[in-house]
């Protein structure tokens, strides 16, 4: 087993990185057995295409089910019979975009009849309330087009549980009305709950799973629990939310949703790596340069002042979207594509990552000040509701880092995230090395830039390539041009939601798209060290709203002679 | 939208008007993901490229549309384009006159964009072996329709004759969500089925189907009874023991699941319309083997 990324010797968090390999080991010498194993050798070198389209029905189920063949691909994978318990149903999550997702994944005849709904808040509703509820969520968020027989079976099996979290008698209604649903509705014991909440009721949640004994699946069931990110502030955090729920529930009844795995881009970096010949020869430090990793938001904190101030856009954004995204692009070919192969290419990049010898110069940090943004006068963030006025929070956060293996070394990865820049914009862009010479005279190509790769999650997902082209006229000068491909072009309107994809991979039990715990304890070693930083160095320096973030951001790339992709 | 005519025309010279248009629109490279080549005569020509075009939102595709005229008339070719907005591909309407009737392979050979998968569909009418057609030739995907034919039933008993790997029928494509959900009831094992019936209206060529991809599945006798319709209206397959598993469907939209054992659920079950069933002929391009077992066993005939 290869050392994790190394905060300096005898610091808390070099303790605390032994200590998680140690408690991992026994994990690692049993691996569990994936879902879906792969049916045969040979189709081990199509499983890409496969996999990522994701309709591979397995040999085991076949001899279960006649009616099920491999080479049926019309057949799309649908979940068994089952009740998913919202947790959390009046938060705005769910009206915009869990609810809606049921309803889409059942318009594309995806849920399985009898399928059932049942929603547990602390509101005084009926049945009826909440699946008016959901109907006018769907109404107005779906996808698909509205149609009135989807809705009439969704409609049959939407419940409603009303109580408090920590009200022992509410979780006694709700283990009976599950019963209940079992009886009338045919769904054999499987429930997910689905934890829309934030995560400071998690151990109360958990805990009245655990004392009814929901959390425990009798034989032939299952029973899976859903948690959205943030999947803790810190190592020692993540570490205890993963203790509560690992004692209730066993890890691979655990699914961690960062919708930002479920996005059809992303999953596509995958198939553009390890389905084509055109680009792995190259994805390497012998012709890449650098790579920049960029999220970049538009809009302010917005309401969310409560939870943001004291996290910040490090831990907000880097530590699990712009980490997993560096693992997907850096990572080796997995053997196949099962969760468990997945999860340990990507876990040896992570553990291969190093970070900047002198955190003063390797990151940059902002905070975003009364400007324009679009066209319009926007706030600071310190004059934000409910933000301190002394607040060093970052709203900007950029670091430097490298990966520590053949491939890739001493090739930097650029990570920056910011609120209130010029413009939503989340991309990858692997930026190539010049040509190792240029026959053309010095002249001729004074403006042609570096080629570049680069992966568009949103919006507007798609592939661009930029190279040098000849200037139409009598003179050879060459520019950089792009050459494009729109994902929604070539293939539109048939991108599902996020959501849709990982509900339904949570329903069917599949876990490639959800990261492991030791995913998250390795994003939080390497992001850790940087946050004990900058804590102790001062306060984040100031960029005004609308712009593309702090001058030491610039000043970072600009001391390696290279420079941010203007977005 | 733009819509452009050209009478007494060559291919390439449509050809180069469709690059014209394309370019003076400003999106000289659209991202278009395959050709469909849809042939039908006059009547059926607007229900066709209607679906076409809204199977094109799903993929974006150049649409070829070959519309036969009078073989009496002298040799012409007229081709009205529609390049736009609204349609996300392009769409080329040929009608042909005279001999040329007899060769629109030349016409549309030249026109099929380079490299991508070609598609042919037949929603009337359609050559006995599809894949030996002049234009079937040109395909790798050729899509037949039963339920257009002067005797539906018959017709889709006899595709297993001229198969050939890339035929398949809109008949076998509007039993999907029937097949999905059988399998989908099958996943919690009910024991080795005996026998079984299908009921669907007179004449409607998917019950015949249906029934031949069951018996061909699981090994039993099924039958196919007539009911009043629309389309199918029930599966019902009867385990050894004489328990019975049941998908009910009389208003052509909502279904009932009734298992042994279980609840009665409700299943949306709608028919589809043809932009959709075409949507899901596009998504995958390969074979599809068991249309092709299914159609054998339909005919009697052993797997080949």
């Amino acid at each position: 087993m290869t050392k994790p990324t190394k905060p300096a010797p005898g610091t808390e968090a070099a303790k605390a990185a032994e200590a998680a390999e140690g408690a991992e080991a026994p994990e690692n010498v049993v691996p569990p057995i994936p879902a879906t194993s792969p049916a045969a050798p040979v189709e081990q070198s199509t499983a890409v295409a496969a996999q990522v389209a994701a309709t591979a029905t397995t040999e085991e189920t076949v001899a279960a089910n006649p009616l099920r063949d491999p080479r049926d691909k019309r057949l799309p994978r649908v979940a068994g019979p089952c009740v998913l318990v919202l947790f959390g149903v009046t938060g705005d999550l769910a009206k915009r975009k869990l609810l809606p997702a049921i309803y889409d994944l059942g318009n594309r005849g995806l849920l399985p009849p009898g399928f059932s709904l049942v929603g547990f808040a602390r509101r005084d509703w009926a049945h009826e309330d909440f699946a008016q509820v959901t109907y006018e969520a769907v109404k107005e968020n779906a996808r698909t087009p509205f149609r009135e027989e989807v809705w009439k079976q969704i409609r049959e099996g939407i419940h409603f549980c009303p109580g408090e979290f920590n009200d022992d008698g509410a979780f006694d209604v709700l283990s009976m009305m599950l019963k209940e649903i079992d009886e009338t509705r045919g769904t054999g014991g499987n429930y997910a709950f689905y934890l829309s909440v934030p995560p400071k009721f998690f151990p109360t949640v958990i805990e009245q799973l655990k004392r009814t004994g929901l959390a425990k699946a009798p034989e032939g069931s299952w029973r899976r629990v859903v948690i959205e990110k943030p999947f803790g502030h810190d190592l020692k955090s993540a570490r205890e939310l993963n203790a509560i729920t690992n004692a209730v529930f066993p890890e691979e009844s655990v699914f961690r949703i960062d919708h930002y795995l479920g996005k059809e881009t992303v999953q596509n970096i995958l198939a553009l790596r390890f389905a084509n010949t055109l680009y792995e020869p190259i994805w390497n430090r012998g012709y890449v340069d650098h790579i920049q990793i960029t999220m970049a938001e538009d809009i302010g904190i917005g309401g969310r002042a409560g939870y943001y101030d004291g996290i910040g856009a490090a831990r907000d954004v880097i530590q699990n979207h712009l980490l997993q995204l560096l693992a997907l692009v850096a990572m080796e070919d997995p053997i196949s594509f099962d969760a468990d192969a997945l999860r340990r290419e990507k876990e040896k990049v992570l553990r291969a990552v190093q970070l900047p010898a002198d955190l003063s110069t390797g990151t940059a940090r902002g905070q975003y000040t009364a400007g324009w943004q679009g066209g319009e006068p926007v706030k600071g963030y310190l004059e934000e509701d409910g933000i301190p006025p002394d607040s060093i929070t970052e709203t900007y956060a950029a670091i430097k880092l490298e990966v520590a293996n053949r491939r890739w070394a001493g090739v930097p990865f650029y990570l920056r995230t910011g609120k209130r820049l010029s413009r939503r914009m989340t991309e990858v862009a692997v930026v190539f090395q010049r040509a190792p010479h240029l026959p053309f005279s010095k002249d001729d190509t004074e403006i042609l830039g570096q080629n570049a790769l680069v992966i568009r999650v949103q919006p507007d997902e798609g592939i661009t390539v930029r190279f040098g082209s000849k200037v139409p006229g009598t003179a050879m000068e060459v520019r950089d041009v792009n050459m494009d491909f729109a994902y929604g072009e070539s293939f539109m309107e048939s991108s599902p939601e996020a959501y849709e994809r990982l509900l339904l991979d949570v329903l069917i039990g599949d876990p490639p798209l959800f990261p492991h715990q030791r995913e998250v304890e390795l994003s939080w070693m390497i992001l850790d060290p940087i946050e004990e930083f900058w804590a102790s160095h001062g306060k984040p320096e100031g960029y005004p709203a609308g712009t593309w973030g702090p001058a030491s951001a610039d000043a970072m790339l600009a001391r390696d002679g290279r420079a941010w992709r203007r977005l | 939208m733009t819509s452009f005519n050209l009478t007494g025309t060559t291919a390439s010279k449509i050809s180069s008007t469709l690059t014209r248009l394309r370019h003076q629109m400003g999106a000289p490279a659209i991202g278009m993901v395959l050709t469909l080549v849809a042939v039908v005569d006059e009547a059926g020509q607007y229900d066709a490229v209607r679906a076409a075009t809204e199977a094109a939102r799903e993929h974006p595709s150049r649409i070829l549309v070959v519309i036969n005229r009078d073989p009496a008339e002298p040799n012409r070719l007229d081709a009205e384009i529609r390049v736009g907005e609204s349609a996300p591909g392009e769409v080329v309407l040929l009608r042909l006159y005279g001999d040329l009737t007899e060769h629109a392979d030349s016409v549309i050979s030249p026109l099929l964009l380079t490299d991508t998968p070609v598609v042919v569909w037949w929603p009337g009418e359609c050559p006995k072996v599809p894949a030996k057609d002049p234009i079937g030739q040109l395909a790798g995907r050729r899509i037949t329709d039963a339920r257009s034919a002067g005797d539906p039933v018959a017709a889709i008993t006899g595709r297993a004759e001229g198969y050939v790997p890339g035929d398949t029928d809109l008949a076998w494509t509007r039993l999907t969500p029937w097949r999905s959900l059988l399998a989908a009831a099958l996943d919690q094992p009910i024991g080795k089925v005996a026998e079984g019936v299908v009921e669907a209206a007179r004449g409607n060529p998917s019950g015949p189907l249906l029934a031949a991809w069951l018996s061909d599945r699981l090994n039993a006798p099924i039958q196919v009874s007539e009911s009043s319709g629309p389309g199918l209206t029930a599966v019902r397959l009867t385990v050894a023991g004489g328990e019975e598993l049941k998908v009910n469907r009389s208003d052509a939209r909502l279904a009932t699941l009734s298992k042994p054992g279980q609840p009665d659920r409700r299943v949306a079950l709608a028919r589809r319309p043809t932009s959709e069933l075409l949507a899901e002929e596009l998504r995958r391009l390969d074979p599809d083997e068991v249309y092709a077992s299914t159609i054998h066993r339909l005919a009697k005939k052993p797997r080949s």
